[in-house]
């Protein structure tokens, strides 16, 4: 079986239902297909967030992702994976970005989700800036996602 | 060597990117960063907390007392905030 993973990083929103249909196409062996999307949260209050504006390391991003996805492959029987993650401004709302796994039983595609997700949060070179009405800053890291993504470390 | 700076580091210093020739006595990034700091406020003020700075020589994470020697492209970034 050819490697069945996807990496990109965009300005441009994407569409989940078309991402989840490129996965799963002319495949009768999937059973199960885990989908987280990030998605831009505003709130209420002077301290909520307006827009973020995310920063890439380009070339660097996709490798990280890239070998990330590979690992899950070879962690669990997937069938394939897709990441899409976008750069540029991002309003409440708006999509950031998008984890598919697929594989012929849940369980796998569920774990294999959270640890790309928490490799993601940890590892992939991107920065996000917040704007609220006060004004723009960069968002801090938070240690959970180090300790998160430590858990998974053989 | 060509030097990137990325997030609050890229603000703070002023740029993007520029090509550096350090001192043979900086081997290490942890070297680098105290050679880089002597440049001037804006640079001092990137990396005036160092433990927070995460590092990337030729695009892979690497910690403070990783070689420089051979390095192509070294990054100097905040702690990632993707996802």
């Amino acid at each position: 079986m050819t490697s069945n993973v996807t990496v990109r990083i965009q300005e441009s929103d994407f569409d989940i239902a078309g991402e989840i249909s490129a996965l799963t196409a002319s495949r009768t062996d999937i059973g199960a297909v885990v989908t987280f999307s990030g998605i831009c949260r505003g709130g209420e209050g002077s301290d909520a967030t307006t827009a973020l504006t995310l920063e890439h390391y380009p070339g660097m991003a996709e490798a990280e992702i890239g070998r990330h996805a590979e690992e899950a492959m070879t962690r669990w029987p997937l069938t394939g994976v897709t990441v899409v993650h976008r750069t540029g401004r991002i309003l409440p709302g708006d999509n950031i970005m998008v984890v598919l796994t697929a594989s012929a039983h849940r369980q796998a595609a569920f774990q294999a989700a959270e640890f790309l997700m928490d490799y993601l949060k940890a590892h992939a070179p991107f920065w996000k800036r917040e704007e609220t009405a006060g004004g723009t800053d960069w968002v801090a890291a938070k240690t959970d996602d180090d300790d998160a993504a430590a858990r998974w470390d053989k | 060597m060509k030097v990137l700076y990325f997030a609050w580091v890229r603000e703070r210093i002023g740029k993007a990117e520029e090509v550096i020739d350090p001192p043979s006595a900086v081997q290490t990034v942890g070297d680098l960063i105290g050679w880089l700091t002597t440049r001037g406020e804006e640079y001092a003020h990137a990396f005036e907390t160092p433990k927070v700075i995460r590092t990337a020589i030729d695009q892979m994470h690497v910690r403070p007392d990783a070689a420089i020697a051979g390095a192509r492209e070294i990054a100097f970034f905040p702690p990632m905030t993707g996802g």
